[in-house]
């Protein structure tokens, strides 16, 4: 049984349609333009030719992407082009069936709920929804979602903690809604319910930052057994913007920002935020939504096969301890790269 | 005694104050012996967190748990001065070595956990040793099986912490959980300001929720609101009012009526029992330094409003959504006459 949200593909974008280009990509995209136009000149043999820029390609690509700086993994993760939620689920479920509503208020379309099955595993997937197109984007909210959204969530979590599904959670959001309805409903009364909720949910839980790790809007559906996270993804207390307005007093030292609140995958490893970094594909998910959609489906198969063969009330006791423990007794980091960011 | 607000430069120190509401000059001994609220208005100034456990509890009876838990900078983190600076400058102006502080204590002879926290401390912030001395009270007060009281005014989880202090969140709310599922009665008193991750966390969990009157409340600070929706905020949004005829607060519960009303509600909520007991011996837990608190002079002043916490539920959707977190605890405007501004957003 599948419905309309299967639409979207996972069909490799060509780089040169890309609309949008990431200012740190810029040669890597003049040299793929090069590349495809070689390739579009019919009936002559320019392997001698190809060969040697896809090489010089692929070379940039590692270079630049070995050593993006915490804003240009924040862009990244925000690239308009990066897999969402629909293609996930399109191209890691079978039988996907998505389920409605919160039964209280009304329907979310920034968060999405649903039954799948993800090789052997039936599971509940639970997700924030961008949207790809400008019409999509608005009913979706841009990925931010009110508290009718947490609550859907938090129901249909109930609902597979019932019936015994495991639950996958693909986190992507700028942040949970700020608005006068938001308010009037409960946003952080739906998120805090959600956060307790899932530390204690009878059923495995698997949370995955692909893409914009935003706050408490994140949180309230990241609370689990594991939290995995894709390697250019960040996850945040505060969006950067947000932080260098207010301690820079000044929105333009993003970049400042985001250096200093150490939200990459790599520091948030060592922090113990994050359980598990997945690899994402040469030159970011973006570039290779397919490769990346098939690295994360065999991630969580690996997580769930573990999770599921556990015994319940240990899987249970250890989820109390890693959440128990969180922030305690680590090591501090090293001083961020590019040294400290200077006053004001 | 000094005062629990900030003083203002016009006025002759200590002896007369300046309501931040509605601007009435009050003798501030007056003030004082009303539990700091205003005899004119009603107004309910902030307190350090000494201040409001200090006036729940039964004299003497206080013993902090955790209090030798000190935050630490993990991240190196600077704006425009280092978090280990900001820390001490916190610490030292504000007598508290965290923006929480909380332990053991008899509430009208009933035995309870208690933590109240202090947003004269960076904003009331929570990073890591916030969430750790509430989940360590909370789980005393488990251990124990006797009630915890949460008072929380924060305005959020702190940026210096960076997800860490996002991570206190489900550290808290797990411990929270257990409480529930153990059915240990869990209270809290929401107090001006309360937004952000602390909001959306430990503070929205409780059994029965109480707040001070006219405290702004919410996820969002209404800066960020109003940046997001480009509209005016409605007279009253996000005041505790507002929350009761929203349905997220039990009830409005004046200063002076607090210590009572909890009181009464605990009756309800503990069994039979726990209530015709006599409180058990307090002996401190080992594990964690305990200490009384009380005798030490109040700060002098308190509540400079550090830029230093924010609401969780910021996000950027616009420009303008980016300009701030929460209206309250980061405004330059505001660092003279915090309460003021709060007021007006
Ligand atoms: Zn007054």
């Amino acid at each position: 049984m599948a419905d309309a949200s299967k639409s979207p593909t996972t069909g490799k974008r060509s780089p040169v349609e890309m609309a949008t280009c990431l200012p740190f990509e810029r040669t890597i995209l003049a040299l793929e333009r090069k590349i495809e136009e070689l390739k579009s000149i019919p009936d002559v043999d320019l392997n001698g030719e190809l060969q040697p820029l896809e090489h010089r390609r692929d070379r940039l690509l590692a270079e630049v992407f070995g050593k993006l700086t915490a804003w240009q993994k924040v862009q990244v993760a925000r690239h308009p082009h990066r897999p969402q939620f629909s293609e996930y689920v399109a191209g890691m479920c079978e039988d996907w069936v998505e389920l409605h509503g919160d039964r209280l208020f009304g329907e979310d379309r920034a968060m999405c709920t649903g039954l799948a099955r993800i090789g052997d595993h039936r599971v509940l997937i639970v997700g924030h929804r961008k949207g790809r197109e400008t019409r999509e984007k608005l009913a979706c909210n841009f990925g931010c979602a009110h508290p009718e959204g947490y609550r859907k969530a938090l129901a249909k979590m109930r609902l597979a903690e019932r019936f015994g599904l495991p639950i996958v959670t693909l986190i992507n959001t700028p942040g949970a809604y700020p608005g006068i309805g938001a308010e009037e409903r409960g946003q952080a009364w739906a998120i805090a319910e959600n956060i307790l909720a899932m530390s204690t949910l009878q059923v495995p839980v698997l949370c995955i930052v692909i893409g914009e790790g935003g706050s408490g809007g994140a949180l309230g559906i990241g609370v689990g057994d594991r939290v995995l996270m894709l390697e250019y993804a960040y996850y945040s207390v505060i969006s950067p913007e947000g932080c260098a307005s207010i301690l820079w007093k000044d929105g333009s030292r993003a970049e400042d920002a985001a250096r200093a609140l150490r939200l990459t995958s790599d520091d948030l490893l060592k922090l113990g935020v994050v359980d598990e970094v997945v690899p994402e594909p040469l030159g970011g998910a973006h570039r290779s939504p397919d490769a990346m959609v098939e690295a994360l489906k065999g991630a969580i198969i690996t997580h769930l096969d573990e999770l599921s063969a556990m015994d319940p009330d240990e899987r249970l006791e250890k989820r109390y301890a890693r959440l128990r423990s969180l922030g305690n007794g680590i090591e501090p980091l090293d001083p961020p790269e590019g040294g400290e960011p200077s006053p004001a | 005694m000094t005062p629990f607000f900030r003083k203002k430069k016009d006025i002759p120190l200590g002896l007369w104050m300046k309501c931040p509401d509605c601007s009435k000059m009050v003798f501030t001994k007056t003030f004082e012996q009303n539990q700091n609220v205003c005899p004119e208005c009603g107004f309910h100034i902030r307190l350090t967190a000494e201040h409001r456990i200090q006036l729940l509890v039964d004299e003497g009876s206080f013993e902090e748990l955790a209090s030798d838990l000190e935050p630490r900078d993990v991240l190196h983190f600077n704006d425009r001065e280092s978090y280990e600076a900001k820390l001490k400058r916190n610490q030292a102006k504000s007598g508290s070595t965290e923006a929480v502080r909380g332990g053991r204590a008899l509430l009208d002879g009933r035995p309870v956990n208690i933590c109240a926290m202090d947003f004269g401390f960076m904003g009331g912030s929570m990073g890591v040793v916030v969430g750790e001395r509430i989940a360590i009270v909370a789980e005393d007060a488990l251990e124990r099986r006797v009630p915890l009281v949460v008072i929380a005014t924060s305005g959020g989880a702190r940026m210096h912490e960076g997800a860490l202090s996002l991570m206190q969140m489900a550290k808290t709310s797990a411990v929270i959980a257990k409480l529930r599922e153990a059915h240990v009665p869990y209270i809290t008193v929401l107090a001006d300001p309360c937004t952000g991750g602390v909001s959306a966390s430990f503070a929205a969990q409780g059994d029965v929720t109480l707040a001070e009157p006219g405290a702004l409340i919410g996820f969002a600070g209404p800066r960020v609101i109003q940046g997001t929706i480009k509209r005016t905020l409605p007279e009253g949004f996000q005041r505790s009012e507002f929350l009761v005829d929203k349905g997220y607060v039990d009830r409005i519960v004046p200063r002076k009526k607090l210590k009572e009303e909890i009181a009464t509600i605990l009756d309800y909520l503990l069994p039979r029992e726990v209530i015709e007991e006599t409180p058990p011996e307090e002996t401190p837990p080992e594990e964690t330094a305990t200490e009384r608190v009380g005798g030490e002079p109040a700060p002098e002043e308190p509540a400079s409003e550090e830029p230093a916490s924010q609401a969780t539920g910021e996000a950027v959707i616009t420009p303008a959504a980016k300009t701030d977190a929460d209206g309250e605890s980061k405004n330059d405007v505001a660092k003279e006459d915090q309460a003021n501004d709060v007021r007006s957003t």
